[in-house]
């Protein structure tokens, strides 16, 4: 029962949240702010995370073909669709849920217990939308785009590694990312960066907007936005791989 | 003009506000009074539309308040100006942007508007050369006039101010509170003050409503407080002053 009246206090954020902004202009400075904040910030991260994501699946994938029939080659193929598929969108998505998702819940939390927001409700300012919208919408276009970048850097980890292990030829590894690629794929990792970033950052503003009290609360909040956004982006991961990969 | 009739809230089935009604006139520092726990800041919250009350109305100007549409209740918030206890300035924004910020909110002002606005708001106040500070670098009781600033940006027709001296040295307390009443003078506006300052309450208090768990026990002005021989009003007076 608790958890239900949780979602429906979830869905109620959400409407007062996708309601016009007050001030178009004001919205648009915000919105850049959080986009360049969320992207830039993030920019490191996830180059390091995912050159390594490349290159210890071609090791591991490698130790698995090595003394097999299958053709060495086929190692480029099944990490690029790893990486693709999986590990670019999801890991990157984790990333987020603990580097944006805390800084989001603990920026609005920190706002709601120093009356911040009852400052903007009491102007007259929508304050849900005010505090959440740019974040969100920012989040929609900064994770998509670290999980394209993500999938490029992570294959290019991958030719790193065996230029380095030597386990394969570095045109091998080319030739078997080059085989039989399905732009589908795209079409499915970026459908998931999409619904994770609009998870991560719902699911954190929501925490950040109904903390009460001070900052004991801000930062459990912080630590309940992430471990929540974390279960959200695997359930999902879940479900959408079932309903878009077996039709 | 702010009119109270019969407010009442609940939580849980408990009775915080009880049938509580007053009258808050225009130009007049009106206090609401009482001690820890006896529902004044949940009646200020409910008069600055933060709390829904269960019962009553809430009439400004001869508009109630509960019986407006979201956007006809937005108009009147931006009528209202607030000062919060802990000034509730917005910290990744400079004091001369969070003077700024009702004014870039609803009014098309260009920026030089805005910023002729905001130096006059941060002068009557009495603060100058703090335009590009931020909120963490500036005192309490600077934080408190940036607060009075930022309330008065829109020449707003009802002031709240909630604890304005708590956590200030007596000087600036008394810096602030001459500040509220020269504004309340010198723009006519209604000014209702959450406090429990009791020599601010005897300086300023053209009408006092003491709040006693939950219900409005006693109403007057401050000369006739200290003769009232209300026994709870006098208890409150006499442990305020110990």
């Amino acid at each position: 029962m608790k958890y239900l009246a949780q979602f429906g206090a979830y869905l109620l954020f959400l409407r007062a949240c996708f309601r016009m902004p007050d001030k178009w202009l004001m919205f648009r400075e915000s919105f850049l702010r959080e986009l360049y904040k969320m992207g830039n910030d993030s920019f490191l991260i996830v180059s390091i995370i995912s050159i390594f994501i490349g290159a210890v699946g071609v090791i591991q994938i490698g130790y698995q073909l090595i003394g097999s029939l299958v053709p060495m080659y086929v190692l480029g193929r099944i990490v690029r669709d790893s990486n693709i598929l999986e590990f670019s969108p999801t890991v990157t998505a984790l990333v987020m849920a603990g580097k944006i998702g805390s800084n989001i819940a603990s920026e609005i939390g920190t706002m709601k217990v120093s009356e911040q927001v009852d400052a903007l409700e009491i102007m007259g300012v929508n304050a849900a939308s005010y505090v959440a919208l740019p974040k969100i919408l920012a989040s929609l276009f900064a994770i998509p785009a670290l999980v394209t970048y993500s999938m490029f850097l992570s294959n290019f980890g991958g030719a790193l590694s065996c230029e380095l292990s030597g386990m394969i030829s570095v045109d091998a590894y080319v030739q078997g990312l080059r085989m039989d690629f399905d732009s589908f794929s795209i079409t499915f990792a970026l459908t998931k960066a999409f619904v994770f970033a609009f998870l991560i950052t719902t699911i954190s503003a929501y925490h950040g907007y109904k903390t009460e009290g001070g900052a004991l609360e801000v930062g459990s909040a912080s630590t309940r936005a992430v471990v929540q956004s974390c279960i959200a982006i695997i359930f999902f991961d879940y479900i959408l791989t079932q309903i878009m990969l077996y039709k | 003009m702010i009119v109270l009739a019969d407010i009442t809230k609940t939580f849980e089935g408990r009775e915080v506000l009880k049938n509580v009604s007053a009258t808050f006139e225009k130009g007049k520092c009106s206090f609401v009074i009482g001690a820890s726990g006896s529902g004044k800041s949940v009646l200020m919250k409910c008069m600055v539309g933060l709390i829904e009350p269960t019962s009553g109305s809430i009439i400004f100007d001869e508009r109630d308040f509960l019986r407006l549409d979201y956007y006809q209740r937005k108009e009147v918030r931006q009528e209202i100006g607030m000062l919060f206890q802990g000034s509730a300035l917005f910290d990744s924004l400079s004091v001369e942007d969070n003077v700024a910020f009702p004014l870039r909110m609803f009014t098309n002002m260009n920026k030089k508007q805005v910023l002729d606005r905001v130096n006059f708001c941060l002068q009557r106040v009495k603060l100058e050369n703090v335009n590009r500070l931020f909120p963490s670098n500036i005192s309490g009781g600077m934080k408190k006039r940036v607060g009075i600033a930022r309330a008065i940006a829109l020449n707003p027709k009802y002031l709240f101010c909630d604890e304005p001296n708590s956590g200030l040295d007596p000087v600036t307390s008394r810096i602030i509170d001459d500040l509220i009443v020269e504004i309340t003078q010198e723009y006519d506006i209604t000014t209702i003050i959450n406090s429990h300052d009791i020599k601010s309450v005897f300086d300023m208090g053209d009408h006092i409503v003491f709040i006693y768990q939950g219900k409005s026990l006693w109403e007057g002005d401050k000369d006739q407080i200290r003769s009232s021989d209300n026994k709870e009003l006098r208890t409150f007076i006499k442990a305020s002053e110990f």
